[in-house]
């Protein structure tokens, strides 16, 4: 049976700030190996729902499963050692550090899943840079870099953590076109050893990359399934494609 | 070791061959001064790791000095303990209190720390005055000098003497600093200055930030009771004074003059104010305003300190 347990679901998750409920009671599951999407529009809870997930606010009522474990009490911490990687829809890095000492801490944390991961922390922190293509600017200081590689250095912390779920939270945000092509090359090959979850309003990069789409408004799941379903759903046309 | 490693290897042990040698040519007064200047330099890197690496605005590190010196202080001076005991009931109250308070203060952060920490290092000046049967208070204690002794395999160091005083103090500071020159670039320290610099971003990596923190504030408090222990058994006297808030300001601006998040930081500064002070007392009773103004140009021209700045223009390499 576990070929058909998905890697994350949630089960009535909710979240509330006073009287809005920015999730409300969603039921989630995300297969293992997928590249699924997230889409809705401004305020429709996608942040929220995937900080739930990843544990950084906690949630009202309801539950995550990871790996087919509740890990609805761990602390935001013990998620990402779970195997849960996040990068922040505002670019979070360490201005003042090196590039390299940005990726560093996440290549270095020990921790079960990685002693199996080859080289030093170094290399491997390395590594992460080289596959987003940030690898010539590892001894510059992060703070100089432009916004785009910015976003990429997150890409980079995220895969340095060789994570079993990468959740990106517009990542394309900012980005120009040609680096908007460069990123799909980019998530297409993450998609190979790790489960993704992207949030995007880019739906050129929702169509290229994901194998599902899963589209949120108000809080609770609008609709689901592949990308040629969600062009075709009424529903989701009139919420969020303003057709 | 990479050449920045090797570079700063080199100039900390010629660091520390300089004050050896300067145990035998500065004259007795100097010499005096920088024995207690090297002494309070560990409460400055001490205060260092917390402030300086990890972020943490502490106002309250006087207790932990204090603690340091009243747990070896009333050891010797009630108890009758040798140094070696005396100095071990400091360093482990420096470090319980460290861990009570840090485990406390560390669910705050920002102004609410500063001021968190400053409570508690006034409720424990407090508490030294108030237990003043034991303290003496302000008048404090002065240790009896027979029992101002190091035992040693083979041999006794009586250290009431100037030269042992200073080497004594010397060797307390090289252990601290090579502590420190390690600790910082272990994987420990860089989580340290990366939480410095971004916690939420270290807490979705993975990091338990508290943790860290925690144990930042721990080996800094423990760090900090070693001078306050050495003071004690070196100099001979323990007293309220230094439990009060000055001594919880005085070790931040000696790391804000040398240097926060450097390692030779903390020596430069606490020399630097030590020698501003005794020159400026020499020249005016308003001492304590020459102090001021020199503060304020420091802090205006080298806001980074002095070797923050020495390290931001012209050597990059400097740890
Ligand atoms: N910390 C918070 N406190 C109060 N309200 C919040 C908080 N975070 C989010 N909200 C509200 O919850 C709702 C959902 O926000 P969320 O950021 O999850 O939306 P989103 O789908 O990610 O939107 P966007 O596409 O603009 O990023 C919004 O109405 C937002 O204003
Ligand atoms: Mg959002």
């Amino acid at each position: 049976m576990a070929a058909m347990m998905p890697l994350l679901s949630t089960k009535g998750l909710s979240c509330a700030f006073g009287g809005l409920r920015a999730v409300d009671g969603v039921d989630f599951a995300l297969p293992c190996g997928e590249i699924r999407a997230i889409i809705g529009p401004n305020g429709a809870g996608k942040t929220t729902f995937v900080n739930l997930v990843c544990g950084r606010i906690p949630a009202s009522s309801g539950k995550v499963f990871f790996e087919g474990r509740d890990i609805s009490r761990l602390p935001a911490h013990q998620r990402v050692r779970a195997g849960i990687a996040y990068t922040f829809q505002i670019t979070s890095i360490f201005p003042g550090l090196t590039v390299l000492d940005n990726v560093a801490p996440a290549a270095q944390r020990p921790s079960a899943r990685q002693v199996a991961a080859s080289g030093s922390s170094r290399e491997r922190a390395l590594h992460a840079l080289e596959e987003v293509g940030l690898g010539q600017y590892a001894h510059q200081q992060a703070g100089h870099l432009s916004y785009g590689h910015q976003r990429l250095l997150e890409v980079a912390m995220g895969l340095a953590l060789r994570p079993r779920l990468l959740i990106l939270d517009e990542p394309t945000q900012g980005l120009s076109d040609g680096e908007i092509e460069n990123f799909i090359a980019l998530v297409r090959e993450i998609g190979r050893k790790a489960t993704v979850l992207l949030i995007e309003h880019n739906m050129d990069v929702v169509m290229a990359l994901s194998d599902r789409i899963t589209v949120m408004e108000r809080g609770r799941v609008l609709a689901e399934g592949n990308p040629e379903e969600i062009r075709a759903d009424q529903a989701v046309q009139r919420a969020y494609l303003g057709a | 070791m990479t050449r920045a490693g090797a570079r700063n290897l080199l100039l900390h042990g010629a660091v520390l061959v300089l004050l050896f040698a300067l145990n035998f040519v500065l004259p007795e007064y100097h010499r005096g001064i920088l024995s207690r200047v090297m002494v309070l330099a560990v409460f400055a890197m001490g205060y260092n790791l917390a402030f300086g690496y990890t972020g943490l605005l502490s106002l309250g590190h006087a207790m932990f000095f204090a603690a340091g010196l009243y747990g070896a202080g009333l050891t010797i001076y009630h108890l009758g303990w040798s140094v070696w005991p005396a100095f071990g009931a400091g360093l482990l109250a420096g470090g319980v209190v460290a861990a009570a308070i840090g485990f406390l203060a560390l669910r705050t952060t920002g102004v609410a720390f500063m001021i968190v920490t400053l409570m508690f290092a006034q409720v424990f000046y407090l508490g030294t005055l108030y237990f003043t049967t034991y303290t003496r208070g302000e008048e404090g204690l002065i240790l009896p000098q027979a029992s101002r002794k190091l035992e040693l395999p083979g041999a006794e160091l009586i250290l009431t003497d100037p030269a042992v005083r200073y080497m004594t103090a010397l060797t307390l500071f090289a252990a601290v600093l090579v502590g420190i020159f390690l600790l910082v670039r272990s994987s420990f320290g860089r989580a340290l200055v990366a939480i410095r610099e971004n916690e939420e971003r270290m807490r979705m990596l993975g990091y338990d930030v508290f943790a860290n923190k925690l144990l930042a504030m721990i080996v800094s408090g423990v760090i900090c009771a070693a001078a306050g222990a050495a003071y004690a058994v070196l100099f001979g006297y323990v007293g309220s004074g230094f439990a009060a808030i000055q001594y919880s300001i005085l070790p931040l601006l000696w790391v804000l003059l040398g240097g926060a998040a450097t390692t030779l930081g903390p020596l430069i500064g606490t020399l630097f104010m030590f020698y501003v002070i005794d020159i400026a007392s020499g020249l005016t009773r308003a001492h304590l305003l020459v102090v001021g103004i020199a503060l304020i140009l420091v802090v205006l021209y080298f806001p980074k300190g002095i070797a923050g700045t020495i390290r931001e223009r012209w050597l990059r390499w400097l740890q």
